[in-house]
């Protein structure tokens, strides 16, 4: 379920943020509790309400008192803005890094990417 | 910051052998603490003077502030079943279930029956004919249902088979979520517990050689492997907490943070490099090999 290559709460984090840009969470849905994830997910209820605080106050979740925790509105569609900002850094360099070492030129390399990203 | 638990320069000697020296710690209240180390290492020894079962020869254990031993009112909020607690002999489930609510105030006699049910414990035979797994399940139906504030589990998963540890696991955390206490649990299956902790306590030895919390521990040290005399050359930097060597390829857990730095100085030299799991740093302190190095560092406590 968890890597060692970030601490536990960011994936939980980036999972549930993975799960509102697809649509799993709709806005205004609830989000399960950080009690729910612990025992769902095996892992410290600390930890789980870490990873919700997190995204609290990235705005993509809001608290409702005594109630849970909720998708803020917009949130999707922040986080796909997000996502495209962080695209060339996440995706893109890696790419070209490793078509530098096996000798891939850049008209070579967009030929590729045209050829795979045609459905 | 409230301390649940808390030992200061805790020895305890049996005549000429120390089974827990110069221990220092402190769990904060609602901690879930795993206490790691090879066997022999004092985890046993630190629970029985956390639970007031026995007294340090010098330093201090101190419970919500005060000594545990023979302290009635703190007493009555500590659980703590051994990894190998006896029963009388001709006792069977049931008597067990019978007087735990007497020791436990807190006592859940319906947590208690969905426990014997998940965990298919026997009516028949007595006790002493349990196997290992069983008399761990057991061990973990008191633990839990005692919903003492302050639990401390020896080795709960001794014996257990897959399925019944992943049931712990489920109730353990439905539970801890209703009636949050703090927990301390023992055990050799680090993989596997890894991700309920939020501290580390790691011992060997009968010392103290890594606390930490959980998040912290992915930070404290990276796993490099390679040809020997690469990997030689980038431990070279750091402080070696253990090594390990077949034919020309070595593996070293090393002190230090896997950042930029020392991903391109691996790259650099053709070795692979990860950021040390909690088992790899429990298998580096447990070689003996690292107790000075760490503490140089300073992580160590």
């Amino acid at each position: 379920m968890f890597t060692e290559d970030s601490p536990i709460y960011q994936q939980l984090a980036t999972q549930i943020a993975d799960d509102v840009v697809a649509g799993t969470y709709p806005e205004d849905a609830a989000v399960p509790s950080s009690n729910e994830f612990a025992t769902f997910l095996h892992m410290n209820p600390a930890t789980a309400g870490k990873a919700l605080n997190v995204l609290v106050e990235q705005g993509i979740l809001y608290k409702k008192r005594g109630v849970g925790m909720f998708v803020s509105p917009g949130a999707r569609s922040q986080l796909l803005k997000q996502r495209r900002t962080d695209f060339p850094q996440q995706y893109v360099r890696p790419l070209i890094r490793e078509a530098r070492a096996v000798g891939i030129d850049p008209v070579e390399l967009a030929e590729m990417i045209k050829e795979e990203y045609t459905p | 910051m409230t301390h649940a638990i808390e030992l200061l320069s805790a020895t305890r000697s049996f005549r000429s052998d120390d089974a827990v020296q110069d221990v220092t710690l402190a769990v904060p209240e609602g901690a879930i603490c795993g206490v790691l180390g090879r066997n022999g290492a004092g985890k046993t020894t630190v629970m029985s003077l956390i639970s007031g079962q026995d007294r340090p020869t010098t330093g201090r254990v101190l419970v919500d502030g005060e000594d545990p031993f023979e302290n009635e009112a703190v007493l009555s909020r500590i659980s703590f079943v051994r990894d190998n607690q006896r029963y009388p002999d001709d006792y069977f489930l049931h008597h067990v279930l019978g007087i735990a609510p007497a020791f436990a105030p807190y006592w859940d006699g319906e947590l208690a029956a969905e426990l014997v049910e998940r965990f298919r414990l026997p009516r028949k035979p007595a006790i002493r004919k349990f196997s290992r797994g069983q008399l761990s399940a057991v061990a973990i139906v008191l633990g839990l249902a005692s919903r003492s504030p302050i639990t401390l589990l020896d080795e709960p998963y001794l014996g257990l088979d897959a399925t019944a540890r992943g049931l712990f696991h489920d109730i353990l955390l439905r539970d801890l979520g209703l009636y949050p206490r703090t927990l301390l649990l023992s055990t050799h299956l680090i993989d596997e517990s890894e991700s309920l902790f939020d501290h580390i306590v790691l011992m060997d030895r009968g010392r103290v050689v890594l606390r930490t919390e959980a998040e912290e521990a992915r930070h404290l040290a990276m796993c490099v492997s390679g040809v020997a005399d690469a990997v030689q050359a980038f431990a070279a930097d750091y402080p070696v907490l253990y090594s390990h060597s077949i034919g020309g390829l070595q593996t070293s857990t090393v002190t230090g943070r896997l950042d930029d730095d020392a991903r391109s100085r691996a790259a650099t030299l053709g070795v692979r490099v990860k950021g040390a799991s909690l088992q790899d740093l429990a298998v580096a302190y447990g070689s003996g090999d690292a107790l000075q190095d760490s503490s140089k560092e300073g992580i160590s406590a």
